[in-house]
């Protein structure tokens, strides 16, 4: 029991369940779709930089535009911040691992499943075309095979980030070392708690969303059908009810990263902690009882619309607090300007501009005037992108030494702030504009002589700005990965949190011994008494770890192979036919959706009955990181 | 970060934004209202715009604040800051001072609300207009006048108007941002509004519901006149009648109506009182001032406005993706002949 398995090279990362793996899969992942979902959107800026421009036409651009939404929502931004959250949550409350590293691993293979699935459809008859919302009935009797691998590609994916949220929830609530109390943990793992549980909730609800989308698509249900006594109106209300948390799952563990920041480069603790605590559990409440402002034109009735108002505006509130909280943790502080800090200071006014039009969009009269034009496509990208892309940013340049034990290079990283800063705020700025002077979005082509050739100009500028400011970033990782690039030290920031304590990248255990807390920023009070690291709670002693293991891959390719199969199902009989195949596409349609389904329930069967009880690390194989005064 | 950097940095922003504010076109612009109900909308954006503007400058102000008198200096490496644990005068100012402001943006909010939800009364002599989209077209129904038209809605001018709005297949939005918000158009679900124009003038209407590929082209015009001449395009339009055949005079134009009835008039229909067609409702086409939601009949060029007339016949996917009129090729529709269907759809005006 105690024999470490030990695989090297492309199958260590394909069988690992370590954490701090598991999390650079997810990085490297979301990475590479936030460049697909880049180049979509440069694609969007070019075909709108004049009037009547026949670049792409308008059913392509329904595609990318369809693309670029469920692309950057579900494919970048979620994996990217589940790779910050996988690899920061433990080492933040001191925990080896987290709670369930089989599901963790199963987590990320699924989300790629699905990102492959929805991809694939480029490929495959064309991609999704109804946009993210996929608002019925556009999503059902008038769009072509692309929604398939939409509902069948999130369906795949949603099961993975579904059951990443409870991973991280039962991490966070079981596996806190002693002293971590809730009311110590950092900021960065309290946000990411609070949005595991809007995961718990908002997930079944767009999981049950898309069963009904399928149904309706594949056995011909009649939910959303109003010919046959169903309900255009359901899905949107199934819809918001898990996107708007979604916003929220998002942009709360972005506040939490500002929130650890913004400390650690002020050197001061993060102002009214408790407060903060609060207001984020207030706004993932709030967050779950506004969905509606989301369909003010819809024609419910101005009750419905006023008491969804109210509670929309609500939001500022704790909102605002977080904001001046901040304001104040850099008053009186040594504020450092770095990278990480550039992109967490750039974040505040950034937010708020996206918060405050949040407010003006919550009034549904004005709404009236806002809602599918270019002013809400500002808004949103206000807060997705000066805060969440902004927040992802600060993340990147603060933990990359922690997470790859290499320095990112400053002055690249500058550079990359500036352009990317600047780029961000030409592209959307002159999008509220173009809201009100009367472009809707998601439209191809506008018309020459209607104003809206200035503000459509300077938008496709300053994407570019934002294309230059990602491919600095992408030249800094290169550059700082190069043979002989320096390495980084354990505590590079002068940081507050335990991840700091431990070498950088951590050993595989994390924590040779359990870290005793004794505080909110314990490194901090570790050092301010004194000492050189955080006392440990335990005596030296072998440690336990998971077996590593390839069973979450194939469980994965199974619900790949199934998925994959069922999204065929509209476009493979054109395929059979036009080449002149006999067989029936149906057939092999579910013939693969029923062998898919049989590999990952072999898989389950397998888990289920072979009882792995993993293996130790004996006290002698620990790293000296030569530290004094720890040995117990 | 000094305080010129901050200044630098917002004064191409205010540049972009005077000079966006300065162009907008006014039958398209929600910033230039011509109705009470995008005036109410408009006062709304101010309202609120101004009370998020002040929140902005308050962070601003404490932002620019905090970042020159709070950075590292030189030497500073020894000094720990006050490790301040939060203050809770300051937390409860920055709780109720918000929630204040928020009350007074919702008060009105609430009270617009409701008044913009105003149905159109049971009796008397409300002028209420029906809408129907399809993909990629608008017809608007007349029930107190018993005419139906398509893509130019007209409506009297300082009157209110009630519209319900409904849909053949997806779902479409409703929006003419110059006099009114926008609704959506439901299938199987009735939506009711009003709006007002106060100014006689054509504006420009958009689909803001995302309907398919050819979404971006589904445009409509409001032609808002003076009551009278309302009354008086009512009247020639209840009272529209295709050119009877003995009156026909010139040869083309005969020869363009049998054409239309080979091949047009399965879907388009030119009694001015048939609703529900496959395609737009042609009757008083020779009035209209553009056509399929896409092209315009400059009076100063219409030739050009014949060629892409014609053009659109021959090739309608071309222009306006997934809409559901037939291709015309040259085996179906002869050269001549298009001249001739061209010279007569012009005929089909309102005397």
């Amino acid at each position: 029991m105690s024999q470490a398995k030990k695989y090297t090279g492309v199958m260590d990362w394909l069988t690992t369940v370590d954490h701090k793996k598991i999390g650079i899969l997810y990085l490297v992942a979301g990475a590479f779709f936030f460049l697909l979902g880049g180049i979509e959107a440069m694609l969007i800026r070019f075909q709108l930089m004049f009037p009547m421009n026949d670049l792409i036409g308008g059913e392509a651009y329904n595609q990318i535009l369809t693309m670029h939404g469920t692309t950057m929502i579900f494919l970048a931004a979620m994996p990217i911040l589940f790779g910050f959250m996988n690899v920061i949550i433990p080492l933040q409350i001191g925990a080896r691992d987290v709670a369930y590293p089989f599901v963790n691993a199963l987590g990320f293979w699924l989300f790629l499943a699905g990102g492959i699935i929805l991809n694939v459809s480029w490929f495959m008859g064309g991609a999704p075309d109804a946009g993210w919302t996929a608002y019925v009935p556009l999503s059902t009797d008038f769009s072509g095979s692309g929604v398939d691998f939409y509902v069948l590609g999130l369906q795949v994916s949603g099961i993975g980030t579904l059951i990443g949220g409870i991973n991280f929830l039962v991490t966070i609530i079981n596996m806190r070392a002693p002293g971590m109390t809730f009311m110590r943990m950092p900021l960065f793992t309290w946000s990411s708690f609070i949005a595991s549980g809007l995961i718990l909730f908002a997930f079944p609800a767009l999981t049950v969303g898309l069963a009904l989308l399928m149904f309706d698509r594949v056995f011909g249900t009649a939910f959303f059908d109003p010919g046959l006594g169903g309900n255009v109106i359901l899905w949107q209300h199934i819809f918001w009810i898990f996107g708007h948390p979604e916003v929220y799952i998002l942009i709360l563990p972005a506040f939490g990263i500002i929130s650890e920041v913004i400390a650690t480069f002020s050197r001061k603790r993060l102002f009214g902690y408790t407060a903060m605590v609060f207001a984020t559990l207030l706004i993932g409440f709030l967050g779950f009882m506004v969905w509606v402002h989301h369909m003010f034109t819809v024609g419910l009735g101005p009750v419905a619309n006023a008491i969804f108002a109210v509670l929309t505006m609500a939001i500022a509130v704790p909102t605002g607090i977080k904001i001046f909280n901040w304001l104040f943790t850099m008053w009186g502080g040594q504020i450092r300007f770095n990278t990480a800090s550039l992109f967490a200071i750039g974040f505040i006014p950034t937010f708020v501009m996206g918060g405050v039009t949040g407010v003006m969009l919550s009034v549904p009269p004005a709404d009236y005037q806002y809602h599918d034009t270019y002013f809400v496509v500002a808004h949103f990208h206000y807060v997705i992108v000066g805060g969440l892309a902004f927040g992802l940013f600060a993340a990147a340049f603060y933990w990359w030494p922690k997470i790859f034990g290499r320095m990112l290079s400053e002055r690249l990283g500058k550079w990359t702030f500036w352009t990317f800063f600047f780029g961000f705020h030409f592209t959307f700025f002159p999008q509220h504009f173009l809201g009100l002077l009367g472009m809707p979005r998601r439209y191809f082509t506008y018309m020459p002589g209607q104003g809206l050739e200035l503000g459509n100009m300077i938008s496709t500028i300053g994407a570019i700005g934002m294309a230059v400011g990602s491919f600095l970033f992408i030249w800094n990782i290169i550059v700082s990965h190069r043979k002989g690039a320096e390495q980084a030290p354990a505590d590079p920031w002068d940081g507050r949190t335990l991840e700091w304590s431990i070498s950088s990248p951590p050993p595989e255990y994390n924590f040779k011994q359990s870290p005793l807390v004794r505080g909110i920023d314990t490194l901090w009070l570790e050092k301010m008494a004194g000492n050189k690291n955080v006392t440990p709670a335990e005596p030296l002693s072998d440690i336990h770890m998971p077996s590593p293991t390839i069973v979450p891959l194939f469980m994965s390719i199974g619900l790949f192979i199934a998925g994959l199969s069922l999204a065929l199902r509209n476009w493979l009989p054109d395929v059979f036919q036009n080449a002149g195949i006999e067989a029936s596409a149906t057939t092999v349609v579910y013939v693969g959706a029923g062998v898919g389904i049989g590999i990952t329930l072999i898989c389950m069967l397998i888990r289920s009955l072979y009882d792995d009880h993993g293996y130790h690390i004996h006290v002698d194989e620990l790293e000296d990181d030569g530290d004094k005064g720890v040995k117990a | 970060m000094r305080k010129w950097q901050i200044v630098q940095r917002f004064l191409p922003i205010l540049t972009v934004m005077l000079l966006l504010a300065g162009c907008g076109a006014p039958e398209l612009s929600a910033l230039d209202p011509s109705g009470v109900v995008a005036e109410k909308q408009l006062s709304l954006i101010i309202l609120s715009l101004a009370i998020m503007v002040f929140v902005f400058l308050v962070v601003i102000v404490i932002f620019t604040y905090v970042l020159i008198r709070y950075r590292a200096k030189p030497g500073q490496e020894d000094e720990i800051p006050e490790q301040v644990e939060g203050n809770h005068k300051l937390e409860i100012i920055w709780t109720v001072i918000p929630i204040l402001l928020l009350i007074v943006l919702a008060i009105p909010t609430v009270m617009t609300t409701f008044t913009l939800a105003e149905e159109a009364p049971e009796e008397g002599d409300a002028m209420r207009v029906e809408v129907v989209a399809n993909q990629y077209w608008w017809e608007f129904r007349y029930p107190d006048h018993g005419i139906v038209t398509a893509q130019e809605l007209h409506i009297p001018t300082g009157e209110k108007v009630y519209v319900t709005l409904d849909s053949n297949d997806v779902i479409h939005s409703f929006w003419v941002p110059a006099i009114a918000g926008k609704m959506d158009n439901n299938p199987g679900l009735t939506n009711n509004f009003w709006l007002q124009a106060d100014q006689a003038m054509t504006y420009d209407g958009r689909c803001t519901e995302l309907c398919g590929p050819s979404h971006a082209l589904m445009n409509f015009k409001v032609v808002a006149q003076e009551p009278d001449e309302f009354e008086s395009w009512v009247e020639s339009m209840q009272n529209f009648e295709d050119v009877a055949e003995e009156e026909v005079e010139s040869e083309a134009v005969a020869l363009g109506r049998e054409v239309y009835a080979t091949n047009c008039i399965s879907c388009h229909a030119i009694d001015s009182t048939q609703e529900g067609g496959i395609g737009p409702n042609l009757a008083g086409f020779g009035d209209r001032e553009f056509f399929a939601g896409l092209f315009m009949k400059p009076s100063d060029d219409p030739e050009s406005a014949n060629e892409e007339l014609k053009s659109w016949i021959r090739e309608p996917y071309k222009y306006k993706p997934d809409n559901n009129m037939p291709e015309f090729p040259e085996s179906q529709i002869s050269d001549e002949e298009l001249d001739a269907l061209v010279e007569y759809l012009h005929s089909l005006t309102l005397e």
